[in-house]
This record gives structure tokens, sequence and C-alpha cells, in this order.
């Protein structure tokens, strides 16, 4: 479903992707932890287009996004082909980032409407069975500022799936919620991936990453440490450095 | 109150040309504004760059200086020289003075709204233009009520500004009652007029930050 090659990213002067690469495969759940600065966020803002890369190639699907051109630098695709091929990822943010004008429901159908063009019957039937799916079905006439942290996240996870995606992207789902509100949060993400949803989360969770994900990534300093079955790195983690980080975390 | 029923009429007369000053003004000066904002944070320096000088221009000099300059020496200048009727020269320096400030009240607008919006627009696959008509926009218009009242309300009373091409606003045909009858009668009443106007315009505005009010962010 994903295949990154080599991907190198830089903000000025600072390299925080140093040749990161990782095939992840339909119906996959692949954690994605790290120390904080360790470039798992931007890794993940890169593979749908929300950064852009120096150098590497991903493919989506099969589908080349980016791949190296002259010189090795990256060369991505027509800007048609990037927004098509990034509309198979979904993607859930740290701080929701729903549309505080628009009611639950209006966040969910408004990008079927404006992009896929869905009758607004069909987007909103659409809509109601997935707020029934994350348990806010009696919200959808209520706007975020009205919900709390959890059920704006579950909100956001609706409207990302009511595009649906063939992967989402979890970008930290749970940091900027009350520890009693991540449980609610962390369960919905939990179907999805019964469900077999392809999916990567970046999360500080460790907890979440054992018995949900198939696959753990360990990132620090801008490059992939260990990616392996969650309960082979949580047992006995390789590297010196995943142990460092899961003693320091658990 | 004889006296007043009596001045009613020219005072009345010099409502009606201040009232059309302001809302042609204002129905132009608004939509070049938000274009003038849009195509300063659209991102291309060179367009944006050329929005700046316009806005320093406009806000730098007086708006009687421009209107002065737009009816007796936009004659004299070659190629675009054209000589316009006064009314057409006043409204013409109103809106393209007003889009300026409109345009620096839409552009911190649009700059308030947070990144994010424009991220969870983008992954759901909005186009720019999209975002910007459906996400950016809708939100900016209940952030910018406040200044926006405050400027509108400010160019109700700088419409008497057009005295100065011999127009026969409120405030001008007040004051030639006032030379004529030697009694500052009308400059009372012409008072109280623009005080209905202002405060129409508040309860206006009072009623839209009431309309947005049903979100919170």
């Amino acid at each position: 479903m994903i295949h990154a090659l080599d991907v190198h990213k830089r903000f000025g002067a600072m390299e925080v992707l140093k040749g990161v690469s990782l095939d992840v495969g339909k119906g996959e759940v692949l954690a994605v932890i790290g120390p904080s600065g360790s470039g798992k966020s931007t890794f993940l803002r890169c593979l749908n287009h929300l950064e852009t890369i120096d150098r590497g190639r991903i493919d989506i699907e099969g589908e080349t996004l980016v791949a190296p051109g002259e010189n090795h630098l990256s060369r991505y695709v027509a800007d048609a082909d990037i927004r098509r091929i990034c509309r198979k990822m979904g993607m859930v943010f740290q701080h929701f980032n729903l549309f505080p004008h628009l009611t639950v429901l209006q966040n969910l159908i408004e990008a079927p409407l404006t992009v896929k063009g869905l009758p607004r019957a069909d987007a909103v039937a659409k809509a109601d069975a997935l707020l029934r799916k994350v348990g806010l079905l009696d919200k959808r006439e209520s706007y975020p500022a009205r919900l709390s942290g959890g059920q704006k996240q579950r909100v956001a996870i609706a409207r990302a799936l009511a595009m649906e995606p063939d992967i989402m992207l979890f970008d930290e789902p749970t940091s900027a919620l009350d520890p009693e509100l991540t449980g609610e949060v962390l369960r919905t993400i939990r179907e999805l991936a019964e469900e077999r949803m392809t999916m990567l989360v970046v999360t500080h969770e460790m907890a979440f990453a054992r018995e949900v994900a198939s696959r753990v990534v360990f990132m620090d300093g801008g490059e992939i440490v260990e990616a392996r079955p969650a309960r082979e790195l949580f047992a006995a983690p390789e590297h010196p450095r995943t142990r460092a980080f899961l003693e320091n975390m658990l | 109150m004889n006296y007043v029923i009596q001045i009613m009429g020219p005072l009345l007369e010099g409502t009606g040309v201040t009232l059309q000053v302001f809302l042609i003004t204002f129905v132009l000066a608004v939509p070049l504004g938000l274009s003038l904002a849009l195509l300063r944070v659209s991102g291309f320096a060179v367009v944006g760059g050329l929005v700046n000088g316009y806005i320093w221009l406009m806000r730098g000099t007086p708006l009687m200086l421009q209107m002065l300059f737009i009816y007796f020496a936009l004659p004299f200048v070659p190629v675009i020289g054209v000589r316009l009727p006064d009314f057409t020269a006043a409204i013409v320096a109103f809106v393209l003075n007003y889009a300026a400030y409109f345009a620096e009240i839409f552009r911190a607008g649009i700059q308030s709204i947070d990144r994010g919006q424009y991220e969870g627009a983008r992954v759901l696959g909005l186009s720019y233009t999209q975002t910007m008509r459906r996400i950016v926009l809708p939100q900016v218009f209940k952030r910018i009520l406040p200044p926006m009242s405050n400027e509108t309300i400010t160019l109700v009373k700088d419409t008497s500004l057009i005295y100065v091409l011999a127009m026969n606003d409120l405030l001008r045909a007040a004051r030639g009652i006032v030379q004529r009858d030697f009694t500052t009668t009308p400059f009372v009443v012409a008072a109280a007029f623009y005080l209905v106007m202002t405060l129409v315009l508040t309860l206006a505005f009072q009623h839209l930050e009431k309309k947005y009010a049903v979100y919170d962010e």
C-alpha cells in the first residue's frame, strides 16, 4: 500500500529525515513511536504531501507520488495526480482541525459534497452511519466547540472516513487529550484495526501500540532504528536506542 | 419646530447624496478589498508586493487629495487620462481608498485562521479555492465583523469630504443653510441624521455578530 524509499527531508540546516524506508502492506497497522523530534510526524506528513521531501521516493498503492529525478533530487508528479493519490489517505491530526463554523454533520459531508460531488442525501446517509459507528449520532447538529476533546477526535476520524480512504494516517491522535479521554479515541482506532483498515499511527501510547499494532516502528534522529512485530519489539528490543527509549516510557 | 420642517427638504436631499456615496462605495470596495487581500496572501511575491504598494499609496495620502487628484489632475495624465464627472470621480476615489483599508482587514482576518484549517481541508482533498471559499472565508467574516463595523461607520462620515468637489451632501447642505439663516440648528439636525445612519449600521453589525455567535472557536 505504501512504499517509501530513502526519504530525506530537511528544514533549513536541520535534516529531520535521513533516509527513511518503509513498506506497509494492506491491512497492516503500524505504530510509529520514538522520542519527540525523531521525525515521525514529519515522515507521516510527507506521505500525504503536507510536507515535500528532498530526496527519495514514495509510492502509494503502486502509484508514484514522488521519485528521484535529475541529480537525485525528488520530483513530484503533476498537481492533479498528487491530489488524486493523496485522496486515498485519510488523516487525523493531534489538534483535530475540525471546521468550527460547521456542525458535526456539515464537517462530515463537506468534502464528499465539494470534492466527490456526492448527492446530498447519500453524503448525509453515509455521515449518519459513520457517526453511529463512532457513537456520536446524537451530536450531529452540534458545533465542534460544544464537544469534549475525545468527541472531537472521534468526529475527526469519522470525517476522514467519510472520504472512504484506503489508508488512515494518525498524527498523535491522543496527545492533546486529557488522559481520561484517550480511551474512547483509542477504542475507535482499535475498531478500525479490527476491520482491517491499513493504518499508520504516530503515538506515545505504548500499551496501545503493543496491543493493536501489527508492527511497531521505532524512529530516532530521523531514522528508523527498528521496525518489527509489536510483540517482538516490546519483548526484546534489538537496538540499544530502542531499549533505552522503552525503559524511559514504561 | 416649523423651521426644522422647513429645512428638512434640502437636508433630506443631502442625505440622499450621502447615502448614495456610502452605498456605492461599500458595495464596490468590499469585493475589491477582498480580492486585493486574496492576491496579497496568494504567495506570489510580485503580486503581493504590488498590492502592498497600492495599500501604502492609498492609506498614505489623504482621501481628499485623492479625490482632488482624480477630478482635477487625472485628465492631464497621459494614457489613462480621462475627465470624470464629479460624482463618478468621488466614487472612484472612495472605492480605491476604502478598498485598501478593507483589504488590510481581510488580510488580517485570513492570516488569523489557523494553519490546521488549511491542512484539515487539504487532507480531505479540497483545492485551495474550495478551502478559501468553504472553510477559511466564512470564518474570516465572523472575525472581521468588529473592524468592518468601525470602518463602515467611518465611511458614512467620510462622505462629507465630497464637498470639495462642490457636491451637496448632508453636511454641505446644512452648512449652506447655516450661512444663509445665521442659525446653527441645521448642524444639530444634520448631526441627528448622521447618528440615525450610524445607529442603523451599528444595529446591523450587532445582528450579524449575534448570528455568527451560534458557533464558538
